[in-house]
């Protein structure tokens, strides 16, 4: 499995391809479309695209860790992180199971 | 945020765009993700974040209910790693 590794000049070309705005215009789109969803994990807002998945942000307590390396002990300060949780659909296809029906997908 | 609250944002910054295109453009996007994806590539959006696929390797599961031993197939699973700039401005909004 595993090869190529698709880029947002891949996004463009299928949103040019699809849509028929110029090459720019399409790659201008794929990059706000990008931006509006960093925009809303900003705020703190989960992002809930249906048919493929969710992302929510999770804020994340003061914690100890250690160097690997050194065995030192050094704080993990308190952070916010980002968790995509895969629709059904999306883990359905990945493992190439054909969906029965187009049910309403509301576990994105 | 939903799809269909995005695809509306998207309407309202580009009044030149048919909504159905807009719809269109945030479909295509996403749709091309869950295509690579399921052909086994990789995603890699810079800033964002990296959409890959990992295997899982067969193994004996439970069923929580009935304790009952159950065969759990190998299996693919998706996989997102945040993007650094995207962790960064994450927790830059927070401070």
């Amino acid at each position: 499995m595993a090869g190529r590794t698709i880029t947002r000049a891949h996004l463009s070309e299928a949103v040019y391809q699809e849509v028929g705005l110029s090459r720019n215009e399409s790659a201008a789109l794929v990059e706000r479309v990008l931006e509006e969803v960093v925009g809303a994990l900003e705020r703190g807002e989960m992002v809930k695209i249906s048919s493929f998945g969710s992302f929510s942000v999770r804020q994340k307590g003061q914690r100890v860790g250690r160097n690997p390396k050194t065995g030192d002990e050094v704080p993990i300060l308190p952070r916010r992180v980002l968790v995509f949780r895969a629709s059904h659909v999306l883990k359905n296809r990945i493992n190439g199971v054909e969906e029965a029906v187009d049910t309403n997908d509301e576990d994105c | 945020m939903t799809k269909s609250e995005l695809i509306l944002r998207l309407a309202e910054l580009n009044p030149h765009l048919y909504q159905r295109d807009v719809e269109r453009i945030v479909t295509t996007i996403f749709e091309e993700v869950v295509e690579a994806l399921a052909r086994g590539d990789r995603v890699e959006l810079r800033g964002f974040g990296a959409f890959s696929v990992k295997e899982r390797d067969p193994r004996v599961g439970r069923n929580p209910r009935t304790g009952e031993a159950v065969k759990v197939e190998r299996k693919r699973t998706p996989f997102f790693k945040t993007g650094k700039q995207l962790r960064e401005r994450l927790n830059a909004a927070e401070s």
